[in-house]
């Protein structure tokens, strides 16, 4: 039995759990910019608003 | 006469340091040149170690190829192992003396540790298939691994069930501190039950002493999963931040900076 | 600041928590039979699942009724500490001056007395159904009399830390479980080598150790989870 394919399946799946577990937090960065700017936005208009 | 003298208070600069640490704009400020330099070093070591461990070791003579996957499955295991130590220790450090930022990186540190104890569990599994042809065995290392798994699941889940952040996090902490007391005693009995049920003690790596060229790729790997561990966890503790204080001026500041 | 305790011996204190609480577990009397059938089911099911050859029963007999034990105690847990807190008496122990520890402790007891006792008085029963030779039945039980205990202790701290949320008893399991596998593993270990007349001793000295151990460390750490969740 060719031992290859599970040094392959073993490293691409230890790849994928940590990359995925780096960039995570930085998608959470992205939604969190996006939520700000909305914050923002809903701010400006009430100010424009009330003046 | 004048016999009143003000005393200038000497400013000890590791407590200084340490201070200012606590502060969310100062922490995220500071950490923030560190991280691309992990990730550098970590790319480097990896990829040095992995040519040295996948392309130059000779095969093994009891195992021929597989026992390549070692040089993945040993250092997450190590890693899955330390990550806890330190959540431990944080989480200590956080219940004990309340601070924020100590907390907050006790609590990033669990997924971190979730997510290398997989990564041992599969690349295990996946070694086991071609050593002993089963993808699954009740040996010493994955029974405890996947104990260790449920520890860190515990953690993660109490501190995403609780709304209020700090409260969360000190009950999370207190769960891996009472884990961290009972990890030594789970790792012996589940060593001593695998004896008891199966005559002998299994080994991945056998028993047989490593020879150097196999070492090490190990060691290289080893310390390339620390630097990792320190850029992503730096990376989630300041994610936190951002979330936690959102509504803080000096993150709309930083965000801005980035737009 | 806190309030001078109104009687101010300790042990007073114990006790009277303690009949306090076994007196509202009697009141529901029908609520402290469920854990007893459930018990009774779950080991039911094993035979019902794998097959009633005896053999296979007798050897699986320790684990399936140690797992059955495992699973009665965390489904009764989450009452031990639940309606107190939703009702704010719990509070009212805090600010009472009595050390919480102290009050951790009676109601533990009061749970073993009230979910982990019948567990062992039901064993020669379970033990009976799931063909467990007669010699082992004694270590059997002794092993259930020092480790539900343990359970009891031990799962009060995850009880204390998931007391405030909506759905705790379901996060309850999956926190204790992985802390209950030594003492799986050890009563289990007991139970099996009397049944092949090997020595089994050793195993009870660890089970008592633990028992000591968690005896007196628990209630604190129950006490500490019980504050963090009040805050």
């Amino acid at each position: 039995m060719s031992h290859t394919p599970f040094i392959w399946a073993a490293y691409s799946i230890g790849a994928v759990v940590l990359v995925w577990c780096a960039v995570a937090p930085l998608v959470k960065r992205k939604s969190l910019a996006k939520d700000i700017r909305r914050m923002i936005q809903i701010e400006e208009r009430s100010i424009d608003s009330d003046s | 006469m004048n016999t009143t003298k003000t005393v200038k208070p000497r400013k000890n600069p590791v407590v200084m340091f340490i201070h200012k640490m606590g502060s969310p704009p100062w922490f995220y400020k500071f950490t923030g040149k560190f991280i691309p330099w992990f990730w550098l070093i970590f790319g480097v070591l990896t990829v040095w170690g992995l040519y040295l461990g996948l392309v130059k070791a000779p095969a093994d003579y009891l195992q021929g190829e597989s026992f390549r996957i070692m040089y993945l499955h040993v250092p997450a295991a190590w890693m899955s192992m330390l990550i806890y130590s330190m959540m431990a220790v944080m989480g200590f450090i956080a219940l004990v003396w309340r601070i924020r930022i100590v907390e907050i990186l006790a609590m990033a540190s669990a997924p971190i540790g979730a997510a290398f104890t997989i990564v041992t569990l599969t690349a295990g599994s996946l070694w086991g298939r071609p050593t002993w042809g089963t993808y699954w065995v009740w040996d010493a290392r994955l029974t405890s691994e996947l104990v260790l798994l449920f520890l860190y699941l515990g953690v993660i889940g109490l501190y995403n069930s609780i709304d209020e952040p700090r409260k969360a996090a000190r009950a999370a902490c207190l769960l891996a501190l009472v884990g961290a007391v009972n990890l030594p005693i789970i790792h012996y009995s589940v060593k001593w039950w695998n004896t008891l049920h199966q005559g002998s003690s299994i080994s991945l790596t056998g028993g047989s002493s490593i020879d150097a060229s196999m070492l090490w790729p190990l060691l290289i790997m080893a310390i390339a999963t620390k630097f990792y561990y320190a850029a992503n966890l730096l990376t989630r503790t300041r994610v936190s931040l951002l979330e936690q204080d959102i509504r803080k001026s000096w993150v709309r500041e930083v965000l801005k900076e980035k737009s | 600041m806190k309030a001078e305790p109104v009687s101010g011996s300790l042990s007073r204190a114990f006790f009277a928590l303690l009949r306090r609480d076994l007196l509202l577990a009697f009141r529901r009397r029908t609520e402290l039979l469920f854990p007893v059938i459930f018990l009774l089911v779950v080991v039911s099911l094993f035979p019902l699942g794998i097959g009633p050859g005896p053999q296979l029963l007798a050897r699986i007999a320790p684990g399936v009724i140690w797992i059955a034990a495992l699973l009665a105690t965390v489904i009764s847990l989450d009452g031990l500490f639940r309606s107190d807190f939703e009702d704010g008496t719990m509070e009212q122990f805090v600010i009472s001056g009595h050390p919480l520890t102290l009050i951790s402790l009676a109601k533990i007891v009061a749970h073993w007395l009230v979910a982990g006792l019948p567990i062992v008085l039901l064993s020669p029963l379970l033990a009976l159904w799931m063909n467990l030779p007669t010699e082992s039945l004694g270590v059997m039980m002794l092993t259930l009399v020092l480790g539900t205990p343990i359970l009891s202790l031990i799962g009060s701290i995850g009880v204390g830390l998931t007391i405030s949320l909506k759905r705790g008893g379901q996060l309850l399991s999956l926190l204790v479980f992985p802390l209950y596998v030594p003492i799986l593993i050890i009563a289990t270990a007991a139970v099996m080598a009397s049944s092949d007349a090997l020595p089994y001793t050793q195993f009870l000295g660890l089970l008592l150790a633990g028992l000591i151990t968690s005896l007196t460390l628990a209630p604190f750490a129950a006490a500490a989870a019980l504050k963090i969740s009040l805050s």
